[in-house]
């Protein structure tokens, strides 16, 4: 085994540290592009000006450095490991400390209570982080960072579907939270479905649609076409930006499908705010570090 | 007919309610004065406060609400950013709070039947601010501070003084909803 293909709690760190504020202050580049191209489409009256609103919004972030929103939220880190890396089991050790640092030195809102149900005191500085791991055909090491609000995580449902509601059914389901929750979740919205897997799993197929940068239909070009329909059904609503009226209720939705039981059709909507804050990097053999991969606007 | 027009109608904070009566759901507005920054957890707080005195604490008669925990200061501003959290989630209280004299909410997103009942009863008005502005919508605030729940740290109850805060009207005082508007 090559050893510069170990990737070290360090490297992880550093890279969450750095680049949790650009995260919370700059937007990713496909998504201010996609909120302009919207505003150029839009004809009702509120539906501009919510867009005219977001656009001097990300301006206004960017240029002073200060949040986009101020739910700078949880903090989701994800590494994507190839065939060819190795990870330890402390590969997350030093995460939390990182997102501590980082949230409170680029005075972010610290949004995490100590636990659920038994004690909801803020713990202060936005840990835990949340963690995931996720084992891919593709050579090398990918680490994805998303800041996720709470409101647009609210709007998100699991349903678990019989086989036989088929299409219909899963059209109907998504409609249903879309026409219900949507004006919670800040919209143009970016929406992640997941369709198959497990109960726990599906949550997470629709979470990581949501890292597909916006443009980039699924590779499937079944799932693309599915991803289409969906979107104009969504869009065909009025509901528009913000919810006040418009041609742009969502700038994308993003489908990933996956094998399941014979008795199941797992189904989960995790909704995505406009300020969809989220970076990708790439796992760099040479330094041992990550070098982040998405553009942010003004690059 | 709704004011969608470029020329919002602008509104000073304390809210006089013959002035809420004239605004329609959809209106855009402005709001100038002072507000409060209040959610969830400040919510439970306020509510046992009203229980055991009977009366809203705090100067809050006629008080302007505005559901948000705002960043730390930034910018040499009082606040990095500042926008609104979804109000579905202080509809358990919101009813009685406008029975009890707070004028208006701010937020984003729909309001329940019980809420909309208490804004015709009391002639209040829910608002609606566009939620990820959040770094405009801190440029529109003079100056904030903490009047109580310190503890709770971005959800503190903070007088705060805005000034060309750009809201529409969510809720009106007839129970006419911006989100049922074609």
């Amino acid at each position: 085994m090559d050893t510069t293909k170990i990737i070290t709690k360090q490297a992880v760190a550093k890279a969450v540290y750095q680049a949790i504020p650009d995260i919370a202050c700059v937007l990713p580049c496909d998504v201010k592009r996609s909120l302009e191209e919207a505003r150029e489409a839009e004809g009702d009256t509120r539906g501009a000006l919510v867009l005219d609103q977001l656009l001097e919004n990300a301006e206004i972030a960017a240029h002073d450095h200060v949040p986009i929103c101020q739910d700078t939220g949880t903090c989701w880190v994800c590494l994507e490991v190839g065939p060819d890396v190795c990870v330890p089991g402390d590969v997350f050790a030093e995460t939390d400390d990182a997102v501590a640092r980082a949230y409170t030195e680029a005075l972010l809102r610290k949004s995490v209570v100590r636990d659920a149900f038994f004690d909801r005191t803020n713990t202060g500085d936005n840990t835990p982080a949340f963690t995931d791991i996720h084992f891919s055909e593709m050579p090398g090491c990918r680490l994805h960072v998303l800041l996720k609000g709470g409101g647009s995580d609210n709007a998100s449902r699991v349903v678990m579907l019989a086989p036989g509601a088929g299409k219909q059914g899963i059209l109907d389901e998504i409609m249903d939270c879309v026409r219900h929750k949507a004006a919670n979740a800040c919209p143009p919205l970016v929406i992640g479905v997941g369709i198959g897997g497990t109960f726990d799993k599906v949550a997470g197929m629709a979470k990581t649609a949501l890292l597909r940068p916006i443009g980039s239909p699924a590779r499937d070009e079944r799932t693309a076409q599915l991803e289409r329909e969906l979107l104009d059904m969504v869009n065909a609503t009025g509901m528009g930006p913000g919810a006040l009226g418009g041609k742009t209720l969502a700038l994308a939705v993003h489908v990933n499908t996956a094998p399941c039981h014979i008795a199941a059709l797992p189904l989960a909507i995790n909704m995505g705010c406009s300020a969809m804050r989220r970076a990708t990097f790439e796992f760099n053999a040479e330094t041992g570090e990550f070098d982040r991969i998405d553009t942010k606007a003004g690059e | 007919m709704t004011n969608t027009t470029n020329t919002p109608i602008a509104l000073k904070l304390p809210l006089k309610r013959e002035q809420l009566a004239t605004l329609r759901a959809g209106d855009a507005c402005t709001l100038t004065g002072a507000m409060y920054t209040l959610r969830d957890a400040g919510h439970m707080r306020l509510l046992n406060e009203l229980h055991e005195q009977g009366k809203l604490p705090y100067d809050l008669e006629g008080a302007t609400i505005f559901y948000a925990g705002p960043t730390p200061p930034a910018a040499g501003r009082p606040f990095g950013a500042v926008g609104p959290t979804t109000a579905s989630r202080m509809d358990f209280a919101a009813p009685e709070l406008h029975r009890a004299g707070i004028a208006a909410t701010v937020g984003k997103g729909v309001r329940s039947q019980a809420v909309i009942d208490a804004c015709v009863e009391t002639g209040s008005v829910y608002f609606v601010a566009t939620g990820g502005a959040a770094a405009l919508l801190a440029q529109r605030v003079e100056s904030g501070e903490v009047v109580a729940y310190d503890d709770l740290g971005t959800e503190a109850l903070r007088r705060i003084v805005v000034r060309d805060f750009p809201v529409f009207v969510g809720v009106d005082a007839k129970g006419a909803c911006i989100y049922d508007l074609d």
